[in-house]
């Protein structure tokens, strides 16, 4: 049995040497995967368990993963399951620690949500920055084949998994899975109109599942210990533990695994040692980039990070990368910096986010170099809103998310900035 | 009003759009059953011919479905209708499908808003060049802003983007990229319709570009498809830039004379100073006819107009005086014509070209039978009375054929020879049709085929009568691998319906002959003739060849001598002086007539010249390869002194007391449809009936389908085969083995652009054409020292050219591939020399 | 066989093995990183030979090169200095080091130094947020990282590739 004791992914916090394969035997490591595969059991089952133990997804969306395994059409062969490794969310840095750290355990998870869904292949889809972990993952890859572990008839079964690396060249967009999809198939990584989902339709027109590094890495612990066990962890709806990635001005950032449900303010002040040179705290993203500013007042740090208290303070919790705002930031200057991400990131495919994108970023630049007036505020604000709702993925969604909330929030610092 | 599309489907739902309550099939997307029921949701992105992409967000509609109690699963009603739950956010009516009771809004202000908004964006980016575009007066853009957009920009028009704005992508079509709205059309259009993904985005976000790779820009057969569906002025073709504003044009229905599809295109004119007030032809776009060429044409149909040169026509009759043609009257050349004609009797030869009218054959038919001479057609392919009796079954549409139907390519690059075959059976192949190939070398076509038998050259007709199980007559040892062979003939046997082309690759005269037969043959062996969507279509390389054989000409093994022996010979729209031994022999030919448009090769040497119009000139009706009759229409004036063929015949034919009709060429017709039984049924009238088209296009919402013109003019109508159920006997035969006396066997192949009088002569097509050459297998060319690119010399029959060398992997060895009307005469395959310089 | 397949037979023959037989297209960038190991950029005539290889159009390898960031047609710096400068960096003082670096090379963002051995480029979020500021380093062999960056750290490192050069 497998020993957990604070963290469910981190756990090289507990076990330093556990990105060493024979530590992560030793731990008990790949007795799920064998158990799995050589007892032959019903993938159906498999399903249920994640099903069971309440998991969503941790790329973002929060969808409840065995649901989305239970859609993979079993009329079409093959299966395919993407690792969406993609982490390009502004303020997003867990799913490359947990793959650093703890490979074996991400490996392990994989292959056994492989199995579950009855895939053969994995395409691991790696943002491409992320080269050099690329790299030690194909080592891995080797060594794992080498160890049996991957391959034709494995454990004396009919069963064949193969594990492969792909690796991105800068597009935040191929985040996005179908968008991710395209650009595994070799295309421009522009998103895809859904319906249908990847699970009906996926890579190569074939049933597929995406999943962030995240979300898989829980399976081989989840299916090893039972549901149950994962429900104990985090809040009734929001089940298990969730890696917090926490930026900006705080005196430790880092990667904090926490129960989901835990308050804003334990993570800030407890694990992130509080804000840079003591100042007051000002506003939270949750999400990246991509987040709503919210209000950092106390209702706010006490509201507990899960799906589902978040949206009460006007925002989301995504990704769960908390970018922390002081008194010094000035949200003008932010929602600046967003917009440009945002119109660097835009892959063009759909009018609203790219010329909106584009619009959004040069009437913030006219409001931060002065030259601006309340008039470009408020023709800013409607060009969010004109963009909302009209897109046809989420980024462009995401794009609006801070300038809205900014000159909502926070109307004194655009006062400041625009000539009256 | 659905019945265009309820054939595809079963099941039909009931839907309300705009309060209108329509009934259509089940998966129809919003966009498309709106536009069924006549209501306009504008779209930039969607095309009715391509997958949704649900891009430019322009189709918005507001969509709401009945609300079901969650545990009963009962539609809720309320005052008895069901209850209507609207989503939060609009819909893109292009990527969301009908359902049962779905209810969509397309009036309310919240809709007008999003459609506003999502043109103030576009507008964004978008130049206001209106004013001097060549879109302009037919650009949805420009249509769309005036129903929905606001009026004024809220843009600083400082910061619109400033690019470039003559971009040529390849000789044909030009790029305004300051106009683009990255709708991806003409990128889908290459990719998914054409499959030829030659021009395609760079960057992304705002500064997406269309670019092209590849050498040359925009390779393409089918680039100015793509400047019909740019919904703005983005793209335009070289010919019709800065030509003229679009409400200034007539249009008149035409049939493109490039190849024997016969697409339908509608020619736009305008009378102009620059042409000393003329009405001239502006452009060629296509005209819908889904069961021909959809609303696509391939650009040498397009750009072949450009050919036609006013100075260079004949417009005048001339007589011979010694060394010298000099004019005459129209009186003196007929009187002079008939006389020694009359001379001539049974004597006489009438020798025609593959591109007059189904009116002009018949009465140089009826005149030839007169004087008991011989109808001899110029041309080095047959088949035409197989085609005749096992033609495509009336009803025949390719867009019909999938699933469960087979198509067989035999001898044929079906995207050289006849464009828009190839993309049909494409399309079929796409919808689950097999299609089998059998050709000596690889194709276009190869890409979409299930089989593909690779021959040598020689042995079409051996692999098609194997095909249909002949026991006997097969002599030549079969190379091609026989289980590949005996699964295609299996899949082909047990087809619902099956159709063959056979084409000319590789072929002369009496190797197509030979393989006609076997064609034939096999499709009766297998039952596949009589029905619809079954049969024989034979690729000719000219318009009307189809219709020259319907009207009884045949063409000759022994031209040479027939017109060598022959007292008179009447030639009519073809150049036989331009290949050597028919010159050799006209010259012994007592008396030659010419009639035709430009002053050719023999009319140089001909004794009476008779000035012909062109086909935009006149009226009359071609036959297509699958034997659909059409009509086409005078677009523009002729030259004060011409006359229609048909009229000149009738002329000559009265001075020798027989009367021709020549008054007008639908009177021509009745007279043929008397006495040609397949078109008995047939006349001027009922060849201009149309019927509803899907998709709707080519109405006030240019948006739509794009500029294509709707089909008012005429659908044409197919003719049944002769015959439809008889079988087809094939007497044992022994393929006659290629004989290859040197090391090298030349053969003829067809290439669309080839060094022929229409890409010659039309500026615009002009820097597509190639310099002559011959296509050798790599090895081969290593042994001989040659390398691609470089000047040969080669000699085939007696004749010595230089030429590029290309060269082609995947070509059998020993084989010489020669273009036809490419710079070096050839008509049957044979012996060929090449020395490396 | 193409210059690049010749050059590199064995990788591409691996990077091909990762794909169904059918679906070739996907080895498109994997084949763009292999071109780039030369001179940390794609020609156009490597773009004919990927696109011969996987049986696509050169059109089709070009749009990939310009739709993702990472794949450049112009030649560099050897060394390409990407530093984060995106809203978590900057929260943490990235802007100031990336002025202060540009100064003391004496080139601006998105200039390439006279001997051709570093450019400096600003780019998003390279998920190293919390170890700002931080850059990646891009040079023929591939994408590395270096964190926690002082602006004297980065000019050591300059110096050391400056000497590995001069060897
Ligand atoms: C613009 C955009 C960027 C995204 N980026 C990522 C990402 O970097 N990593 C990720 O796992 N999911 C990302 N997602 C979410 C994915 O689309 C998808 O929901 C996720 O991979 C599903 O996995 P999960 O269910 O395990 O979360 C992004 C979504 C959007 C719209
Ligand atoms: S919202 Fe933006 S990123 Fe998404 S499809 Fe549209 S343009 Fe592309
Ligand atoms: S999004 Fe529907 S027409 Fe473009």
């Amino acid at each position: 049995m497998s020993k957990v004791d604070k963290h469910i992914l981190l756990r090289h916090h507990e076990i330093p040497d556990i990105a060493n394969i024979k530590t992560y035997q030793a731990d008990g490591g790949f007795e799920t995967f064998r158990k799995v595969v050589s007892t032959k059991m019903d993938p159906v089952e498999l399903k249920n368990i994640v099903h069971d133990s309440g998991l969503r997804g941790r790329g973002g969306a929060g969808f409840p993963t065995g649901l989305k395994w239970k859609f993979v059409d079993d009329n079409n062969w093959p299966h395919y399951l993407v690792v969406n490794a993609d982490e390009s969310e502004p303020g997003t840095f867990k799913d490359r620690e947990i793959m650093e750290k703890n490979p074996w355990q991400f490996f392990e998870g994989i292959m056994v949500s492989a199995y579950a869904i009855s895939a053969n292949d994995i395409y691991i889809y790696l943002r491409g920055e992320f080269w050099e972990l690329a790299h030690v993952l194909d080592e891995q890859i080797e060594l794992m084949k080498k160890e049996g572990l991957l391959g034709k008839n494995l454990f004396g079964t009919e069963y064949e998994l193969n594990i492969f690396t792909h690796l991105g060249a800068g597009a935040y967009i191929c985040g996005e899975e179908t968008a991710l999809l395209e650009s595994l198939e070799g295309k421009m990584g522009q998103p895809r109109v859904r319906p249908p989902f990847p699970p009906a339709v996926g890579l190569y027109a074939k049933p597929t599942v995406v999943n962030n590094v995240e979300t898989l890495a829980n399976v081989s612990l989840i299916v090893e210990k039972g549901a149950n066990w994962y429900r104990k962890f985090g809040t009734e709806k929001s089940a298990g533990t969730k890696v917090f990635s926490l930026s900006g001005r705080v005196k430790n950032p880092g990667n904090y695994e926490l129960p989901l449900g835990t308050p804003f303010r334990e993570l800030i002040y407890e694990h992130g040692g509080g804000i840079i040179d003591d100042r007051p705290i000002k506003g939270i993203m949750a999400a990246g980039a991509s987040s709503s500013i919210i209000v950092a007042d106390d209702k706010a740090l006490d509201t507990p990070m899960d799906y589902e208290s978040v949206p009460d303070v006007g925002a989301q919790l995504g990704s769960a990368s908390v970018i922390i705002l002081d008194d010094t930031v000035d949200m003008s200057w932010l929602i600046n910096k967003t917009t440009h991400f945002f119109k660097h990131e835009s892959c063009g495919k759909c009018t609203p986010c790219r010329e909106g994108a584009f619009w959004m970023t040069s009437l913030t630049e006219r409001i931060r170099s002065k030259k601006g007036t309340m008039e470009d505020v408020i023709l800013l604000e409607d060009v969010a809103k004109n963009i909302k709702g009209k897109t046809l993925c989420a980024l462009g969604e995401f794009s609006t998310e801070a300038v809205l909330s900014a000159i909502e929030r926070f109307p004194d610092d655009f006062d400041a900035q625009v000539n009256k | 009003m659905t019945e265009v599309l309820e054939e595809k489907t079963t099941k039909l739902v009931n839907l309300t759009i705009d309060n209108l309550e329509i009934t259509a099939p089940e998966g129809t997307l919003i966009v498309d059953a709106a536009k069924l029921a006549g209501i306009d949701i504008p779209v930039f992105c969607y095309h009715p011919k391509m997958e949704p992409v649900g891009m430019c967000r322009m189709c918005l509609v507001d969509v709401g479905m009945p609300m079901r109690d969650r545990d009963t699963g009962e539609t809720i009603m309320e005052k008895g209708k069901p209850k209507i739950q609207f989503g939060r956010e609009l819909q893109t009516g292009c990527t969301v499908s009908v359902s049962e009771g779905m209810v969509v809004v397309g009036y309310t202000e919240k809709v007008k808003k999003g459609r506003q908004d999502i043109l103030e964006f576009l507008l964004s980016s978008h130049p206001l060049d209106c004013p001097i575009c060549d879109k302009g007066g037919e650009c949805p853009l420009q249509n769309l802003t005036i129903g929905y957009g606001s009026g004024e920009s809220r843009f600083d028009l400082e910061e619109k983007q400033h690019l470039a704005k003559h971009v040529p992508l390849g000789d044909l079509i030009w790029l305004d990229r300051e106009r683009c709205i990255q709708c991806a059309r003409c990128t889908r259009f290459q990719d998914e319709i054409v499959d030829q993904p030659v021009i395609g985005f760079q960057n992304r976000g705002r500064k997406l570009q269309i670019v092209t790779f590849s050498e040359p820009g925009f390779d393409s057969y089918w680039s100015g498809n793509t400047s019909d569906i740019c919904p703005v002025g983005a793209l335009t073709t070289a010919d019709f830039r800065f030509g003229a504003r679009p409400w200034e044009m007539q249009a008149s229905a035409s049939v493109c004379n490039q190849c024997s599809v016969n697409c339908n295109i509608t020619f736009n004119t305008r009378r102009e100073a620059k042409s000393g007030g003329d009405l001239v032809i502006k452009r060629a776009m296509p005209r819908q006819n889904e069961e021909v060429n959809e609303v696509w044409l391939c650009d040498k149909g397009r750009f072949a107009y450009t050919s036609v040169k006013k100075d260079d026509r004949l417009t005048q009759p001339l007589i011979r005086e010694g060394e010298t043609l000099v004019e005459t009257t129209w009186e003196k050349a007929l009187d002079l014509v008939a006389e020694k004609a009359k001379e001539a009797g049974k004597e006489m030869v009438s020798l025609v070209g593959g591109r007059l009218s189904n009116e002009d054959y018949f009465n140089i038919n009826q005149l030839t039978a007169h004087l008991g001479g011989k109808s001899l057609l110029n041309s080095e392919m047959a088949g035409g009375d197989l085609v005749s009796q096992v033609g495509l079954g009336t009803g025949s549409n390719i867009a019909d054929m999938g699933q469960g139907d087979a198509i067989l390519i035999v001898a044929s690059d079906l995207e050289e020879e006849a464009p828009l075959f190839w993309l049909r059976v494409k399309q079929a192949a796409e919808r689950g049709a097999e299609v089998i190939i059998a050709n000596a070398r690889e194709t276009r076509a190869d890409r979409f085929a299930k089989y593909k038998i690779r021959i040598a050259f020689g042995q079409e007709t051996a692999v098609i009568l194997s095909m249909a199980g002949a026991k006997e007559g097969i002599a030549v040892e079969f190379l091609a691998d026989d289980a590949k062979v005996k699964a295609a003939a299996k899949v082909f046997s047990e087809a619902n319906n099956a159709v063959i082309y056979y084409g000319s690759d590789g072929l002369g005269l009496s190797g197509s002959e030979e393989l006609s037969k076997a064609c034939a043959f096999l499709l009766s062996e297998t039952k596949h003739t009589g029905r619809p969507n079954n049969g024989l279509v034979a690729v000719w390389n000219k318009a009307n060849l189809q219709g020259a054989w319907d009207m009884g000409f045949r063409p000759s093994e022994t031209l040479a001598a027939d017109l060598k022996n022959a007292k008179f010979a009447y030639v009519v729209g073809n150049d036989p002086a331009s290949k050597d031994i028919l010159e050799k022999s006209l010259k012994d030919t007592d008396f030659v007539v010419v009639q035709d448009v430009r002053l050719s090769e023999t009319a140089e040497i001909a004794d009476v010249v008779l000035p012909a119009q062109v086909y935009t000139e006149r009226e009359g009706t071609y036959t297509s390869a699958e034997r659909r009759v059409q009509r086409f229409y005078p677009a523009v004036p002729a030259p004060e002194m011409t006359k229609p063929d048909y009229k000149i015949t009738a002329k000559i034919a009265k001075r020798l007391d027989l009367s021709l009709e020549k008054i007008a060429a639908s009177l021509v017709f009745l007279d043929l449809a008397e006495k040609v039984a397949d078109y008995a049924e047939l006349d001027y009238v009922r060849l201009a009936e149309v019927t509803e088209q899907w998709p709707i296009i080519g109405r006030d919402d240019l948006f739509y389908g794009g500029t294509s013109y709707q089909n008012t003019q005429g659908l044409g109508k197919q003719i049944s085969p002769a015959i439809e159920t008889e079988t087809i006997k094939y007497e044992a035969f022994v393929p006659s083995v290629l004989s290859k006396k040197d090391e090298f066997l030349a053969v003829p192949v067809t290439t669309l652009y080839d060094r022929g009088s229409t890409m010659l002569s039309s500026e615009v097509l002009q820097p597509r054409i190639a310099d002559p050459y011959v296509i050798l297998n790599t090895a081969d060319a290593e042994k001989l020292g040659v390398e691609a690119g470089v000047q040969i010399s080669v000699k085939l029959n007696g004749k010595t050219a230089n030429v590029t060398a290309k060269l082609d992997d995947s070509l059998a060895k020993g084989i010489v591939l020669v273009p036809r009307s490419m710079g070096i005469p050839i008509s049957d395959p044979g012996s060929i020399t090449i020395k490396a310089k | 066989m193409n210059a690049l397949l010749e050059k590199h037979t064995k990788d591409i023959e691996d990077i091909l093995k990762k794909y169904p037989e059918d679906q070739k297209r996907s080895a498109v960038m994997p084949l763009l990183y292999v071109a780039m190991r030369e001179n940390g950029f794609v020609s156009k005539q490597d773009m004919y030979d990927i696109a011969e290889i996987i049986k696509v159009s050169a059109t089709q390898v070009a749009s990939i090169v310009g739709f993702y960031t990472l794949y450049h047609d112009k030649e560099g710096g050897k060394h390409r200095v990407q530093v984060c400068n995106d809203l978590p960096c900057a929260l943490r003082g990235s802007g100031e080091y990336l002025e202060k670096l540009c100064e003391n090379i004496g080139i601006k963002v998105g200039e390439t130094t006279e001997d051709g051995l570093v450019s400096v480029e600003s780019v998003m979020c390279l998920a190293g947020c919390d170890k700002a500021p931080m850059f990646q380093e891009q040079n023929p062999d591939g994408v590395f990282y270096h964190e926690d960056q002082t602006v004297e750290s980065t000019l050591e490192l300059i110096e050391q590739w400056r000497k590995q050069e001069a060897k």
